[in-house]
């Protein structure tokens, strides 16, 4: 009796104590689901730091035209915005790829409208692939160079469209998934291939509204969306403003509630420090990065041995220190983003020429070197770079403070842009700062710098080297993600370690401070994807 | 009068023409390529024969001489061509901005009367004195202080302690003028009080010029009240040199502000000025120094008119 | 009354025989103390200019990363900046900046405009309207529009600087001098020069040009301030000199501006340095005007 009371009391107890647990779970996840519920309305006010040239996607590279443009259209594959580098669907629902990796097939999701009520169909995204890859005369097309792998295209029927490639092609969905392939309707472009430079037709989550040169450009709710319930802005609204004070400004006082390319760690600390918990700072490594390149055509930069002293001199460790608390600069890095599924470990990476920890052992390498090419003490020559204070001109300044204490004398020659390309392309210089970014992590794109001058107008460095063309082709048909790894490092090495024909100084750090009520944008390593805004919502 | 109007009407022309060859063939001077720059802006791998193509629809590949004369035509019959940048009409992307930077001129120069002409005639009738110098002071710091330096001062002070920015877009007077006031107000005082600086020496030098002349001397004798005689005879008179100053001081405002515009982010001509030189985008910044051009010239001849009409012992012939 | 004026003749009757200009400059200052105080300040400028080397407690260039961004201490009286160089040496070395490019430019603008005006204003004719149709063109673009168009076909780097900012202001001097010659024209010591047979070149250099000196001086400390202001807004603009060389406005460009309330010191102590420079000049300038102008003596 004794103990059966017990019993009965004890599992009372444990009656009370799971219905109390379960119904405090439930609790917190109904309380959580409705933080998490997106409200919809509201206009979101953001800044651009240019103004957009043409409206055309396939032909512009800047993101002054995607920030403003990108809602008003649709792709067909795109990144996952919560799980970047991961690829899914916009335009297409679904897709297969064949055995040999030579047939892509995706099956296009019915019912999408353009902002005219026109029907969205295979033929549209043939068309818009068609003026992407084969461009016709008088049209340009930036990003021609990434699709030499594709033959041919067809649409089977109206919801199906397969691409034929060939050859193996590692890279080739995450190009189908550049923010830059916008659908066009095949009507407007059967008319005039040119049209999209000056008009705004797409299928995307907002309707173009109005654009102000110089001053905004804005968009409204797309009622006939095809996800149902996105957007869940009204509308938006974006405000140009070229000089970085004022666009930090406008953030800081709230009349933008975000800037989707970056600030740099002054902006970030001062607007956290005036506007407190009202503020959410998203930061994340970036897709871009500054590098030095050399003119190979020129002595003494023809030998290996001034460029890799060149290289060595440059304490990256300490650059990362001092340069990331005023600029842009942070990771350290060789030929692929830190972080990135490319990247080298650590370990390794200390092991090429300049990435090493030690730098006093370093210089003294370096002195070495130069005085076994028979490089002079106090040798001076130029170092040409932009003139845009942040980061060029304070990675300017850096690199020839490090030169500077391996007894070399180096001119700074920061220049507008018109020059700038000018000596570049013509190889009018010795040495440089060089940058690049990329819209993915992808060695097809990136490496194609590094490839011999002759065969890259990305080039500049002014080299031919079969072995890296060879790698390159290899490391591009390669299916299986080990054996393009391997290649990559071989790749990296031979650049980098060996021969230092350009040599990275460091990766950008991308750091976004916005508004808490601004809620559904995840922050990506570059400013180019998921830009269509259309998770996005405000709070209040 | 009528002949010499003409006269001057006419002779624009040629200064126009002088001025149009020089900024032609300057720009294609300066190295950089618009096309090059557009592409490879970002890095992105750009084939040389998009860029070829491009260069030839914008009708960079034909010979000078064949350039140019198109150019001229087309002004003939008023038509500026398009941007080489955005494609767009230059008319039209012009007109956009010039209601900013009218509006801007006119406030400024309104700035720098209000307080040039009181100023200077203050320091003019106490020359020497304290007053004098404080004067002094005032309008030279105005000439001496860098006119970024001054606008960003303004907008830190505004963030900093009033936790506000003046509107960053340009909404018409006539649509809400006062956000109109509120972006312009800013700008306008630091752009004018920096211009009355030199009105203010020129009305000083003018009121002690005419001071000693002689009929204010007979005025003096004959007792008159020293601010009737000022009024009347001494501001007079001084309106000519300041008429000239500000006349001239009025073109630049147009699209002279390029440092301001760019602190106080106003979507002006200064800023379209410096876009287009910097992009090399020939057409505009031609099409920009024409304007500004016509706009000087037609306001020194103004000036010249207002000189005939108020003084009338000067008469063109 | 009577002794004040007794001990100025004294003074002058000393003075003026032996040393006409000391008798000028004595004048001048107490006459104009506005202008005279300018005149110190163009004076310690110099002298910080010159003695750059010797004074600066660091070196202008080098970078100190771990003392990044600090505040006026004892050991870096006007603190540091964003790559830990010492503001104060770099205030130092900026002045031989401001004041090179500063003369230069106004020194080539003045001359080259002085010279251009007395030829107009001497030939008169077809040469003068040609001349003035040429100023007239100049005129016509914004001061710094011109300078950018320069900088964009010349390039940056400080000798371009130097010309992007004189090409501009010539025409502005060129004016002033050709209405002061104009009546210079008129009087009989240039017909006679004539009648002697002198040749042209040699009644411009050196019978017209030496008697519109004082316009000329005017001029050339009126422009001394605009070039450089016109310095520090290219510079902003990344048109300018360019790092790390130690220049004022380039001293205002980015991180200045960036760090404004973190590290105000960046940013105060360059734009003072130029705001009081200029200032200095354009007092100096005025007074010239004052004293040098017999019209604008009232008593």
């Amino acid at each position: 009796m004794k103990t059966s009371k017990k019993v009965s009391m004890n599992l009372c107890r444990a009656m009370v104590l799971m219905i109390s647990l379960v119904s405090l779970v439930f609790q917190a996840t109904a309380q959580a689901a409705e933080k998490e519920k997106p409200r919809t309305g509201g206009e979101l006010v953001f800044a651009v730091g240019e103004t957009p040239p043409s409206y055309d996607g396939h032909r512009e590279t800047t993101f002054a035209m995607l920030h403003p443009v990108a809602p008003h259209y649709s792709t067909l594959l795109r990144f996952d915005p919560q799980n970047y580098p991961k690829i899914i669907g916009d335009v297409a629902e679904s897709w297969s790829v064949s055995k040999d990796g030579l047939t892509y097939t995706f099956k296009i999701r019915k019912g999408i409208k353009f902002h005219d009520g026109s029907l969205l169909t295979s033929k549209d995204v043939k068309a818009t692939y068609e003026k992407i890859i084969f461009p016709p005369q008088g049209v340009a097309s930036a990003r021609k160079g990434s699709y030499g792998v594709v033959d041919k295209m067809e649409t089977p029927d109206i919801y199906t469209i397969v691409f034929y490639l060939k050859h193996p092609s590692a890279s080739f969905l995450a190009n189908l998934a550049s923010p830059w392939n916008f659908i066009y309707s095949a009507e407007k472009l059967a008319k005039d291939p040119r049209w999209y430079e000056k008009n705004i037709m797409g299928s995307g989550p907002f309707t173009f509204v109005e654009y102000v040169p110089g001053s905004h450009w804005v968009g409204k709710k797309n009622p006939n969306y095809y996800m149902k319930d996105r957007p869940y802005l009204d509308g938006y609204k974006a405000i140009f403003i070229k000089d970085t004070a004022p666009r930090v400004a406008a953030v800081r006082s709230g009349q933008a509630l975000i800037e989707f390319r970056g600030f740099n760690p002054a902006a970030r600390d001062d607007i956290v420090k005036a506007l407190g918990n009202k503020v959410v700072v998203q930061e994340s490594p970036w897709t871009c990065n500054l590098t030095v390149t050399i003119n190979n055509g020129k002595k003494p930069f023809d030998d290996p041995r001034v460029r890799r002293a060149l290289s060595l001199a440059i304490d990256r460790q300490g650059a990362s220190k001092a340069l990331s608390q005023i600029s842009l600069m942070k990771f350290v890095g060789g030929l692929f983003r830190p972080g990135s599924q490319f990247a080298t470990p650590d370990a390794e990476l200390a092991k090429l020429t300049g990435f090493g920890k030690n730098i006093e052992a370093a210089r003294k390498e370096a002195r070495r070197l130069l005085k076994e090419a028979g490089v002079p003490e106090g040798f001076s020559f130029t170092l040409k770079n932009r003139n845009i204070k942040e980061p060029y001109e304070v990675t300017g300044v850096y690199v020839i403070d490090q030169w500077r204490q391996i007894g070399l004398n180096v001119t700074h020659l920061p220049q507008e842009g018109g020059p700038y390309f000018n000596d570049f392309r013509q190889g009018n210089y010795e040495t440089g700062i060089d940058f690049a970014c990329d819209f993915m992590d992808e060695p097809d794109l990136q490496l194609q710098k590094f490839l011999s001058s002759d065969k890259s107008p990305l080039n500049y460095a002014r080299y031919k080297d079969s072995v890296l063309d060879d790698l390159y082709e290899k490391q591009s048909r390669a299916t299986n993600p080990k054996e393009r790894l391997k290649l990559l490092r071989q790749f990296e090495k031979r650049v980098l370690d060996e021969q230092a024909y350009q040599f990275h100084v460091l990766w950008w750090q991308r750091i976004i401070p916005h508004w808490a009520k601004l809620k559904g944008w995840k922050i990506t390593p570059n400013h180019y994807v998921n830009q269509d805004l259309r998770d996005v919502w405000l709070a209040e | 009068m009528h002949r010499y109007i003409f006269k001057r009407l006419l002779l624009m022309i040629p200064t126009l023409l002088g001025v149009a060859v020089m900024v032609f063939l300057l720009l294609r001077v300066a190295p950089g390529d618009i096309v090059e720059l557009k592409y490879a802006g970002t890095g992105a791998f750009a084939p040389r024969e998009a860029i070829e193509r491009e260069r030839a629809q914008l009708g960079l590949d034909k010979p000078l001489w064949q350039q140019f004369s198109s150019w001229m035509w087309g002004i003939v019959r008023f038509d500026f061509g398009n941007s080489m940048w955005t494609g767009r009409p230059i008319t039209q992307e012009i007109a956009i901005r010039l209601e900013l930077s009218l509006e801007l001129a006119v406030m400024a120069t309104l700035v720098a009367i209000s307080l040039s002409i009181p100023l200077g005639a203050l320091a003019a009738l106490k020359q020497d004195t304290w007053i004098d110098y404080a004067v002094r002071i005032f309008s030279i710091a105005g000439l001496s202080i860098p006119s970024f330096w001054l606008g960003i001062i303004i907008i830190l002070g505004f963030l900093i302690f009033f936790k506000w920015l003046p509107p960053l877009t340009f909404t018409s007077f006539w649509v809400d003028p006062k956000a109109n006031m509120m972006q312009l107000i800013w700008p306008a005082l630091a752009v004018g009080y920096r211009y009355s600086a030199v009105a203010t020496r020129m009305t000083r030098s003018a009121v002690l010029e005419v001071l000693r002349e002689d009929y204010i001397r007979t005025a003096r004798a004959k007792g008159l009240w020293e601010r009737v005689i000022l009024v009347r005879h001494a501001l007079k008179n001084a309106l000519l040199p300041v008429i000239t100053v500000i006349g001239l001081e009025f073109a630049f405002l147009i699209g002279g502000l390029v440092v301001t515009e760019q602190v106080f982010n106003l979507n002006g001509i200064g800023m379209l000025f410096v876009d287009s030189i910097t992009q090399r985008d020939y057409t505009m910044t031609q099409a920009l120094v024409l304007l500004v051009s016509f706009v000087f010239i037609f306001v020194n001849f103004v000036v010249d008119l207002i000189y005939a009409w108020l003084d009338p012992r000067i008469r063109y012939n | 009354m009577s002794s004040e004026a007794g001990v100025k003749l004294r003074t002058f009757a000393l003075t003026s025989r032996r040393l006409p200009w000391l008798e000028a400059s004595l004048r001048f200052v107490v006459q104009q103390p506005l202008g005279a105080a300018g005149l110190v300040v163009i004076v310690v400028m110099a002298f910080a200019a010159l003695l750059a080397g010797v004074i600066a407690p660091y070196d202008p260039l080098s970078n100190d990363y771990a003392a990044m961004l600090r505040p006026p201490s004892a050991s870096h009286w006007f603190g540091t900046d964003s790559f830990g160089r010492d503001v104060f040496s770099r205030i130092l070395y900026g002045s031989r900046t401001a004041l090179w490019v500063g003369f230069s430019s106004s020194l080539f603008s003045a001359t080259v405009g002085a010279i251009l005006g007395v030829t107009s204003a001497y030939f008169g004719g077809k040469i003068d309207l040609v001349i003035q149709r040429l100023m007239d063109l100049l005129l016509s673009f914004p001061l710094i529009v011109l300078a950018l168009v320069v900088v964009a076909i010349l390039g940056t780097g400080i000798m371009n600087v130097i010309l992007a900012i004189a090409i501009p202001m010539v025409p502005r001097c060129a004016l002033v001098v050709r209405s002061s010659a104009l009546s210079l024209r008129q009087t009989p010591f240039v017909d006679a020069a004539r009648a002697l047979g002198f040749s042209d070149a040699r009644i411009i250099f050196r019978h017209m040009l030496p008697n519109v000196m004082a316009p000329y001086l005017i001029m050339l400390t009126a422009f001394l301030g605009q070039a450089i202001l016109l310095e520090a807004s290219l510079s902003f603009l990344g048109l300018g000199v360019a790092e790390p060389a130690a220049a004022w406005g380039l001293m205002l460009r980015g991180a200045a501006v960036e760090f404004a309330e973190r590290a105000p010191w960046m940013a105060i102590f360059p734009g003072l340095a130029i705001s009081l420079s200029v200032f200095a000049f354009n007092l100096f300038g005025d007074s010239l005007r004052d004293a040098l102008d017999p019209k604008l003596r009232v008593s």
